[in-house]
């Protein structure tokens, strides 16, 4: 596979991915209700309520409420998704979704926005950095979040067809779009996107743009980076994972979450049991984010393309 | 078909025997709250619900009963089993390893008859709104009954839910309250009191309707007047007056009996009080 560089002609923000995707969905399967705790504007939802006002359910700043209902839908074949921010779709409503839907193995599909950090301005109130932690703990559960516009789209028409829980991260800011725009979501399964020997990159959501980024420095100073979109956190690909390092020899993962219990501990576990290669987990480290503009805190955090170069070229050191 | 009352009274009966020998066979569990809610369930599997022989996940077109208070699972695993959802002997492996009979109600191990896992209080009434509407949706005309504790109601998500069924009309769906006064902790009155609970589902938006929890005729009449006034579209709720551990004279309107099971005396004790209607598991 010949290197590709990747470049962007267009940003969008990664929810309205999911907005459209479910109402492309929505236009095809009318077993398919949207909930939404009062944020239909920020989940873009509201194409979706315009035209199918039957199945549209305002539950207000209720979400314990909205995940019991989203349960009790399932019960007569409804495929409800959950509208929310991800602080709110989670850990607000860990036992409900623990109870109600994952342990009573129900099909709804929960839809988390302003995920991380790139949440910005808001601050650490609402940027949640350890959901992917605790929805990849329920059994059972589904773990996706996606990287850009286009394939957080293919994702949610994806989880449509699934049957079982799901828990769909994305996130607020503008971003660039590098997926193809109609290549079918295959959960489960990672999606390389640049082909290397020296070190192996696996990163999730945003941080998938921000390591394609740190690949064109790398290559500038002579190295080969692969980089490999983990878009589904639970099923984990672990056959693309041990396929990757067993070629390059080193890796480190990159994810808009707390180190602990993410993307990056996931990946770990399967490398120390298969193939112990020297590894690094690049995420925020065991804290609460903070206010500012998105860029200025992915690189406070170190979760930009400068600290992922870092990173690889103390794995690469350590081989 | 519908029972007599003297049916019911005999089911009832039998059923309260089985709570208790359940309870006292692994040492575990909830008898009071189970038998104050007997003559509830009995009522409802037997003669008030439109139901199917045959239990099916998605209850389209019948009468779907949801638990909320999943620590008396007793009491709904012996009327499951006497409604003929599965053998009665399985009620011997209540609680125990490799059980569908799981100390609080679960779907996991396929049990028929259980929709939707409980035992973390206050999920039910959100749960019985998502089937509500779906219901509607799909154009059913059956009903959806949930039962919550009175001590549960101090769980927020409650009111969430209760606010969200009168705004949005849930006119298929009846909550019934097990209104025995008690808690783990002592009377509910003591701990966190309700105060008004009829006002306070009134100024929810919800019509309601008061019922002696073991008086048959009472409860038969309740619930067939409950189910007219859903054409007020409105959600209704039957604030069920009840006793726990009823039946057995010592474990009587007593919150010790919410989760500690009879020794061998006891049992023995308990059992006089109450007729083998139908035969043992």
């Amino acid at each position: 596979m010949e290197r590709r560089e990747y470049n962007f002609t267009e940003k969008k923000d990664t929810r309205s991915g999911f907005g459209d995707g479910l109402y492309e969905v929505g236009s095809k399967n009318k077993d398919i209700i949207a909930l939404c705790a009062d944020l239909t504007g920020s989940l873009k939802m509201g194409k979706f309520k315009e035209d199918f006002p039957e199945r549209f359910v305002q539950v207000g700043i209720a979400e314990a409420n909205m995940m019991g209902i989203a349960a009790g839908l399932t019960i007569g074949g409804k495929i409800p998704f959950t509208g929310t921010f991800a602080n709110f779709s989670t850990g607000r409503v860990y036992d409900q979704i623990r109870q109600s839907i994952a342990y009573s193995g129900k099909n709804v599909k929960i839809c988390a926005s302003h995920a991380g950090l790139t949440l910005g301005e808001d601050g650490a109130t609402h940027q949640i950095l350890e959901d992917i932690g605790m929805m990849k703990m329920l059994p059972g559960m589904t773990v996706i979040n996606p990287c850009d516009y286009n394939q957080t789209k293919n994702a949610t028409i994806a989880i449509a067809e699934h049957i079982g829980p799901v828990y769909l991260r994305f996130g607020r800011p503008k971003w660039p779009i590098f997926t193809e725009d109609n290549e079918p979501f295959i959960i489960g399964k990672a999606k390389k996107f640049v082909e290397g020997n020296d070190v192996t990159i696996f990163a999730t959501g945003h941080m998938v743009w921000q390591a394609l980024e740190a690949e064109k420095i790398l290559y500038q100073k002579g190295v080969s980076a692969e980089i490999i979109n983990i878009h589904t956190i639970k099923p984990i690909d672990k056959e693309a994972i041990l396929k990757s390092i067993s070629k390059t020899g080193c890796a480190i993962s990159c994810e808009e979450h707390n180190t602990l219990g993410g993307l990056g501990e996931s990946i770990s576990r399967i490398i120390s049991e298969n193939n112990p290669i020297p590894f690094k987990v690049l995420g925020v480290n065991d804290s609460f984010g903070e206010s500012g503009k998105p860029i200025d805190l992915l690189s406070k955090y170190g979760l930009d393309p400068k600290n992922i170069c870092k990173f690889a070229l103390d794995v690469i050191k350590r081989k | 078909m519908s029972k007599s009352i003297g049916d019911l009274k005999k089911i009832s009966s039998q059923v309260r025997r089985d709570i208790l020998r359940m309870v006292h066979n692994v040492q575990s569990g909830h008898p009071g709250g189970s038998l104050g809610c007997t003559d509830l369930l009995v009522s409802l599997f037997f003669n008030i619900m439109k139901r199917k022989e045959k239990f099916d996940m998605n209850g389209k077109d019948e009468d779907i009963f949801f638990l909320s208070n999943g620590h008396i699972s007793p009491v709904f695993y012996s009327v499951l089993s006497r409604s003929g959802y599965f053998k009665i002997n399985e009620l011997n492996t209540f609680r125990e390893l490799n059980s569908r009979l799981q100390g609080h109600p679960a779907t996991h191990e396929g049990l028929p008859g259980i929709r939707i896992a409980s035992g973390s209080l206050g999920q039910g009434l959100s749960v019985s709104i998502g089937s509500a509407l779906t219901k509607k949706l799909n154009n059913d005309k059956s009903l959806v009954y949930v039962l919550m504790g009175d001590g549960e109601l101090q769980e927020g998500q409650i009111w969430e839910a209760a606010m969200f069924a009168s705004h949005n009309k849930i006119n298929n769906l009846i909550g019934i309250i097990d209104y025995n006064g008690q808690q783990i902790d002592g009377p509910v009155d003591e701990i966190n009191s309700l105060l008004n609970l009829e006002e306070k589902f009134k100024s929810f938006g919800w019509n309601t309707f008061l019922c002696d929890g073991h008086n048959f005729e009472n409860l038969l009449k309740t619930f067939d007047d409950a189910k007219k006034r859903l054409k007020d579209n409105k959600p209704v709720v039957v604030i069920m007056k009840t006793i726990m551990g009823k039946g057995v004279d010592f474990m009587e309107n007593s919150h010790k009996w919410h989760g500690i099971a009879p020794d061998d005396d006891q049992l023995k004790k308990a059992l006089s009080q109450l007729d083998e209607t139908l035969g043992d598991y």
